[in-house]
């Protein structure tokens, strides 16, 4: 982009000192993207369209909601009876911060299956293990906000866990909560991070996320290298500008999502107690504990990987690494081939293990767990991290098909 | 990958039949809340202040919004719905939230725990636990003070204030396995012992019609929701049309 853009008139004057039409065309009007993406690279646009969403909300929730633990919980309420249009404002956040992770998810798992995490992508995967990292700490402490009884012991059980540090643990969770329970204190710090600090942060890891990815170009299903075969102009043959052609496309997802989203908002704002839970709707009580925690569902396969273990340290070691793992994802993988179409067996095989022990662990994780759960919550557990393990060794010396020169 | 697929959905099926069968509790009937139905709402509205508020106030709703959703102007909430009064002894306003006067130390004292405010419950317990727990009063004459049990929540703090509309029965058991090789017994009926003033039909009516109330009430902005919803979800069909028919015009020279 060093040729001299000449614009002239307004857009002149601010191109002479702002690069705003090098910016456009960096990051839109010639931005080549490959022509074959499918149903899997929604995800990435949906997920900026469903971080506005949440920003904006949350705004507009932040005027009418007081974090005081003795107001916190009407302050709901209110916004859900008093302020016009409040309860559907208040669906809408929350409904999208279930969203958010739904699309995060499959988000991720596009990335898994078309290799988008391997060589020369190694910062954008991570910058998006980050993103998913800040969003975590963003969906458990907005939880707390509405200060109900799940709201309340939730993220009594999780700080709790902080205690299994050894030496520093009680003083750890003190320090988190500000007090011995989770009180006020608590509350009030936490809406803070969930406002200000967090948001800021996830902001800025989605820009770096951005430019990372328009830097070294997208992967598409076929997982080759757009930028291998090149026109006269310098422009990849099989490459599309994302604007107007990928914004056109992803209007078109745009819109099916907020179909189902809506569907959700207007007419099961609860989804059946998975995206608001019913035992929220009674205030926080530090005297009465709830007959059964769980986390929100998107935090459960997680939760459920810690129950797994019988040592309480041991538990956290191991829901962390679940994490961990994730991130280090791009050196377990020691293969050349990028996309599943042309990998091998055992790559699908153990893809295949990784969806059932995840989606087992997430159903687990938000039931009370009985001798025969927590023997499957293991087994899932160990089907979790075998996936790992095993694409260590099976990408090595994998025998995969032939990848063509041009997507297909 | 579509063998290895249908696998996948095979290994995680049986797992989706673990959803807890939950204790016995009787009596175990489900209702259907009808959202347009404002007069079963209007009649549960009657059922809740004169029976119901003296103890459990509803405090995040307002009189006058009550008032404007079921259809009850002003004056006639203000005669028929609003008990209380404020400190200087008038009558307390029509725009205010649904509070009670009951003192929490004397509640405490009465009853063992203050009685929970009522405005969430239908969202918190649902409306088939309602239904069921406002039958379930039966005689347990072990219970000093309170003289009832509840077939739903056992041993409850609260009495059986509806007794003079249902009459008080007495419950029927039967022997169960628990499936530990052990054998306990389970409500399985009633028989009304002494009649109140209301055929069992016309209670079951009355209960229905509260707990229709406390729907609504839970979440007044319910019908709106719906209403809304129908008109952004059409609106975004049609707009799917337009943006799959641009998507289509300008992939046209894509090949």
């Amino acid at each position: 982009m060093s040729e001299d853009n000449n614009t002239k008139g307004l857009l002149g004057w601010i191109d002479a000192r702002f690069p705003l039409s090098k910016m456009y065309d960096e990051h839109l009007g010639k931005y080549y993207a490959p022509k074959n993406f499918n149903f899997w690279y929604f995800f990435g646009s949906l997920a900026l369209l469903v971080l506005v969403l949440q920003i904006v909300t949350g705004i507009f929730l932040t005027m009418h909601y007081k974090p005081d633990g003795d107001m916190a919980f009407k302050s709901v309420e209110h916004i859900m009876r008093d302020v016009d249009w409040g309860w559907l404002i208040r669906y809408l956040h929350s409904t999208g911060a279930s969203a958010f992770f739904i699309v995060v998810y499959l988000h991720m798992f596009r990335a898994l299956i078309y290799g988008s995490y391997q060589k020369p992508r190694e910062l954008i995967w991570l910058f998006g293990m980050f993103i998913f990292l800040a969003l975590m700490a963003e969906a458990f402490m907005g939880y707390l906000l509405p200060w109900g009884q799940m709201s309340y012991w939730g993220a009594q059980v999780i700080i709790s866990l902080f205690g299994a540090v050894p030496i520093v643990g009680d003083e750890l969770t003190l320090w988190i909560r500000g007090d011995f329970v989770v009180s006020d204190a608590t509350l009030n710090r936490f809406f803070a991070l969930h406002v200000v600090a967090v948001p800021i942060v996830l902001l800025m890891l989605v820009v770096m996320h951005i430019i990372a990815l328009h830097e070294v170009g997208s992967n598409n299903p076929d997982g080759i290298d757009i930028k291998k075969t090149k026109d006269a102009n310098g422009v990849p043959l099989d490459g599309i500008p994302f604007h107007p052609y990928y914004s056109v496309k992803d209007l078109v997802g745009v819109v099916v999502f907020l179909i189902l989203f809506s569907v959700v908002v207007f007419f099961m704002p609860e989804m059946g107690g998975y995206f608001l839970e019913y035992a929220n709707f009674v205030p926080a009580n530090q005297f009465k504990t709830p007959e059964h925690i769980a986390p929100v569902w998107y935090f459960t396969p997680f939760y459920a990987i810690l129950r797994a273990v019988p040592d309480k340290l041991l538990g956290v070691i191991a829901m962390f690494s679940a994490i961990v793992v994730l991130f280090l994802l791009p050196w377990f993988d020691r293969g050349k081939v990028r996309s599943i179409r042309y990998r091998s067996t055992s790559f699908k095989w153990l893809l295949a293990m990784l969806i059932v022990s995840f989606v087992g662990l997430g159903y687990l994780g938000a039931l009370p767990s009985t001798g025969i759960r927590t023997l499957f919550a293991q087994i899932f557990s160990v089907g979790y991290f075998g996936f790992f393990v095993g694409l260590w060794f099976i990408s090595k010396n994998e025998i995969t098909k032939p990848v063509p020169e041009r997507v297909q | 990958m579509r063998k290895i697929l249908i696998i996948v959905a095979a290994l995680i099926a049986p797992t989706m039949g673990w959803a807890a069968g939950g204790a016995a509790t009787f009596p175990n009937d489900k209702i259907e809340i009808d959202w347009d139905d404002k007069a079963a709402m209007q009649r549960g509205a009657r059922t809740y202040v004169n029976y119901c508020m003296s103890c459990h106030s509803a405090e995040f709703s307002r009189y006058n919004r009550v008032g404007a959703d079921l259809g009850i102007a002003d004056d006639l909430v203000r005669d028929n719905l609003i008990f209380t009064t404020d400190i200087h002894g008038e009558q307390t306003k029509v725009g205010e939230l649904m509070k009670n006067t009951m003192n929490t130390a004397y509640a405490e004292e009465a009853f063992g725990v203050v009685p929970p405010d009522l405005s969430l419950i239908a969202r918190s317990r649902g409306v088939n636990w309602l239904y069921n727990y406002l039958r379930g009063f039966y005689i347990d004459e072990s219970r000093t003070g309170l003289g009832v049990n509840n077939g739903v929540f056992a041993n409850v703090g609260m009495p059986h204030v509806l007794a003079e509309l249902q009459g008080l029965q007495i419950p029927k058991y039967r022997s169960e396995s628990d499936g530990h090789g052990g054998e306990h017994d389970v409500i399985v009926g009633f028989e009304i012992i002494k009649p109140g003033s209301m055929s069992k039909s016309e209670y079951d009516n009355t209960i229905h019609d509260l707990v229709a109330f406390l729907d609504y009430v839970a979440e007044p902005y319910k019908q709106t929701r719906r209403n809304v919803g129908t008109g952004v979800i059409i609106f975004l069909f049609g707009f799917l049309i337009l943006a799959y028919m641009l998507k289509k015009e300008y992939w046209k020279d894509v090949h």
